[in-house]
């Protein structure tokens, strides 16, 4: 093939017109500059507009264009496509997993269902101060690596104990955040909320396999933040909640 | 396609209706949704995707903490006067004495602030802030998340209406208003995008929180989503916009890609710097430098590319300077800017500058409202509530930003007036008020739109119409304007509209069809460039964001007043600026130095 052309084989499916999904390829001139996916799939929809794609920030923090780029998740609009090139070759596919809705666009209720499941609220039930709560900024600190999450879902797609129990096993955006109301000094259901996550599905069935740490878009960690759950769950429960605290 | 009409397509009914899932919903949302009064978010993606998760510097609120002695009266002043003075001094007085206190709300909602020593919220320095009324140097006022401080809010608004068991419609479409026959809105015809059903959604109140409308630029820090659908949807039954050629050009987007480069880098010490190294903002605003007012770092730096001290092979853009600030702040205090730096400008901002452009960011007007969020028509010369509308946020224009909106103020006015908007409708609705219904013909008439697009046979292609509606406005009415290159593209704008008028939409599918999506947004993006348009040409003064190459004092005497763009008649009258704020003396207008 030409240099200076791509070839762009995407997941194809409409539920009103296609029994299957299948693979649909695409010739288009390699842009002069490096562009990203985003763009890429903007360029093909001017070919072939019933191409449906989701995206809204087109700068990686609303986290709507999670798919599978040859092989790998990402988000779209942040992936250069030299990142992801073999041989002037990309393949496009909606996140694994999950229900198909459309081409690239998935059906991501049970995922919102498990982020719902870990009560993901701060929760205080004292009378709040007339101003803030206070919280030390090494407390705040704790929060780094966590609240950043954008929903994506490429993390929970990419793994395979998501795949198999997807609504047993929270998988690790949920649990990024479940980690992230346990570490935050404000608030006080640490008990209840390592109660609900000690069943054997719902933190134990992660065993480790990190794809979550390897595609994260953000850099985020859930196999760490799933790990100090799991101290967590281990540990005297009265204790934690007075060495975690918090100062008003 | 079948036509839709009145009786073959559902109605859902609910007693508040809020399009859109961004601050200003949500946070009107989580008021509704306390009071028990049955209420609906519509959005058109998942709310966390909405464009105030791109927020990054922070909200401006007095609540004390980086100066104990701060006074929201100061706060009140600044904006006042970064507004230009045609910002309603009523508005910006709620906007700043009731700050503190939704702040503090937000806080207590979860949202991680990032935090001084002594455990209080973390304020940084912004543009156009000052103490003692500009008399007592810089302030630090702008509360923030590090530098993902949108992010952190729209997450903890939309964690509190989890737990609040608010009822979310996530990627429905609102297409068109449905009004009676008295002018009342009923509430919004739209589709859900998933499976393409349409429906009447019907509400005593709808309140429109459907952001800014910036990709009617061809360069702008706006999300894709930012189509301003809920003011043309407003322009379309025939409801005015007020001070819509108020469009503020951010000073820093990364040049080629748009993306927004806080204000922040420059409150926590970066600089502009032209070809020759110059900090030349010391020439245009020798006291406050590179935080001077957003509208006049942008035009210093349009400025400087003009007279040919642009950086670049083809000198046409500016760099910010971060480097000297040290690895450790900048991982610390702007981690994400350095990451969209790498991503999108392809440098690190601990060893090079970026490369930067102003870029257009915000809308400062908008769907004129009260501080209740109601949104009025001018009846004979005099305001008159349009019964069941209702806007907040970037949609609305109540107005607090003026002709030039102060950093971190926006933020504020989300949660602000998000949040007064939904404890008014509660009383409203709890005392009888809201609208009652529609009859058949004014539902049909609401389809119209959609099902025209859906019977289109032939016509012109989406992307092409757009690219030619943004160069347009790109073209014409960008940080600086004139009469006679406003007047072409005024005259491009109505062969546009034509075309505008006959989009052909090939995929006529139901499942998650963004081309039908795509083509009501584009339509959407017309109403309000058009708006933008004719209130630019009106307007024969320069202030705030509004710069004319032609006019280029300020006028007090002809246009201290809003502009308000008619959609019937397309044309523009004048209205008072409120000078009546209720606690303090109103500030009057002096000239607008930094």
């Amino acid at each position: 093939m030409a240099t200076n052309i791509l070839e762009v084989n995407m997941y194809r499916y409409n539920p009103e017109e296609d029994k299957f999904p299948y693979i649909k390829q695409y010739q288009i001139e390699k842009p002069a500059k490096d562009i990203m996916v985003l763009d890429l799939l903007h360029l093909l929809k001017e070919q072939d507009e019933s191409i449906s794609y989701r995206r809204s920030c087109r700068e990686g923090v609303c986290g709507s264009d999670g798919m599978n780029i040859n092989g790998k998740n990402g988000l779209a609009c942040i992936t250069p496509i030299s990142s992801v090139l073999k041989k002037n070759k990309i393949e496009l596919r909606p996140l694994p997993g999950l229900p198909v809705i459309r081409d690239l666009v998935v059906d991501m209720t049970e995922f919102y269902a498990q982020y719902e499941k870990i009560k993901p609220f701060l929760q205080n039930s004292t009378t709040a101060p007339e101003q803030e709560r206070l919280q030390s900024p090494e407390d705040r600190d704790k929060l780094d690596g966590l609240y950043e999450c954008i929903l994506c879902a490429c993390c929970s797609t990419s793994c395979p104990s998501f795949w198999w129990n997807p609504d047993k096993f929270l998988g690790p955006a949920a649990l990024l955040q479940a980690y992230r109301f346990l570490a935050d000094t404000r608030d006080l259901k640490t008990n209840e909320r390592l109660e609900d996550l000690s069943d054997p599905f719902s933190v134990y069935r992660c065993h480790g396999i990190m794809n979550c740490v390897n595609v994260c878009p953000k850099g985020l960690n859930p196999n760490k933040a799933i790990g100090k759950i799991k101290t967590m769950l281990l540990k005297d429960k009265k204790e934690i909640i007075t060495t975690d605290g918090a100062m008003n | 396609m079948t036509n839709y009409n009145s009786s073959n397509i559902k109605t859902l009914e609910f007693d508040a209706l809020i399009i859109g899932g961004g601050g200003s919903g949500m946070r009107a949302s989580l008021e509704l949704a306390k009071s028990g009064l049955k209420t609906a978010v519509v959005s058109k993606v998942f709310p966390t995707r909405s464009h105030t998760v791109s927020a990054q510097g922070g909200i401006t609120c007095s609540i004390q903490s980086a100066d104990p002695n701060d006074d929201w009266r100061w706060h009140m002043y600044d904006t006042v006067k970064g507004a230009d003075y045609i910002g309603d001094q009523d508005a910006i007085e709620y906007l700043c004495s009731e700050g503190p206190k939704a702040v503090f709300e937000l806080e207590h909602m979860g949202l991680p602030f990032s935090r001084f020593e002594n455990g209080r919220i973390y304020q940084r320095p912004f543009g156009g802030q000052s103490k003692d009324y500009g008399k007592g140097g810089q302030a630090a006022r702008t509360c923030a998340a590090a530098d993902r401080t949108g992010h952190a809010l729209l997450h903890t608004l939309y964690q509190n209406n989890v737990k609040e068991g608010t009822n979310f419609l996530n990627e429905w479409f609102a297409v068109d208003i449905v009004k009676n026959a008295k002018n009342e809105v009923t509430g919004v015809i739209a589709f859900s995008i998933e499976y393409g059903e349409v429906a009447y959604l019907k509400a005593q109140s709808t309140v429109m929180a459907t952001g800014g409308a910036g990709r009617i630029y061809a360069s702008t820090t706006n999300a894709l989503i930012n189509t301003g659908d809920g003011l043309a949807m407003a322009l379309r039954a025939g409801y005015p916009a007020q001070d819509m050629e108020m469009w503020q050009f951010h000073p820093t987007g990364i040049y080629g890609a748009g993306s927004l480069v806080t204000e922040g880098c420059r409150g926590e010490g970066g600089y502009l710097i032209n070809k020759d190294g110059e900090r030349f903002m010391e020439r245009y605003a020798p006291n406050v430098k590179d935080l001077a007012g957003r509208d006049v770092v942008a035009r210093s730096m349009v400025l400087e590319i003009l007279e040919g001290r642009g950086c670049g092979e083809n000198n046409d853009h500016i760099y910010l300077k971060l480097d000297h600030l040290g690895a450790d702040v900048l991982n610390a205090k702007l981690p994400g800017i350095c990451e969209l730096s790498r991503t999108f400008a392809h440098v690190d901002p601990i060893y090079e500058p970026i490369p930067v452009v102003p870029t257009c960011h915000y809308m400062m007007g908008g769907t004129p409202t009260n501080i209740n969020g109601q949104a009025f028509n001018r009846i004979d010369g005099t305001d008159s509530i349009i019964p069941g509308l209702f806007a907040a946020g970037e949609a609305a224009c109540v107005s607090v930003h003026g002709a030039n909106r102060l950093g971190g103020n926006s933020l504020l006015d989300l949660v602000v007036f998000g949040r007064a908007t939904g404890m008014f409708i509660q009383e409203d609705l709890k005392s009888g008020g809201g609208v009652k219904s529609a009859d058949k013909d004014d539902i049909d008439n609401a389809l119209d739109r959609l099902n025209t697009l859906n019977n289109s046979g032939s016509g012109y292609e989406t992307a092409e119409v757009k690219k030619e509606l943004q160069q347009c406005m790109q073209n014409y009415f960008g940080v600086f304007r004139r009469g006679e290159y406003m007047k072409k593209g005024l005259d491009e704008l109505q062969e546009i509209r034509e075309k505008v008028n006959q989009l052909h939409l090939k995929d006529k599918s139901n499942a998650f069809n963004t081309s039908r999506v795509e083509a009501i947004e584009l339509q959407n993006l017309f109403e309000v460039a058009e708006a933008t348009a004719i209130a630019a040409y009106s307007r024969d003064e320069s202030r705030g964001a509004h710069a004319r190459d032609d006019f280029p004092d300020r006028d007090d005497e002809r246009w201290l007043c809003h502009s308000l763009y008619d959609p019937l008649s397309k044309t523009v009258s004048k209205r008072d600026v409120n000078f009546n704020p209720s606690e303090v003396e109103a500030f009057p207008p002096i000239v607008r130095t930094y």
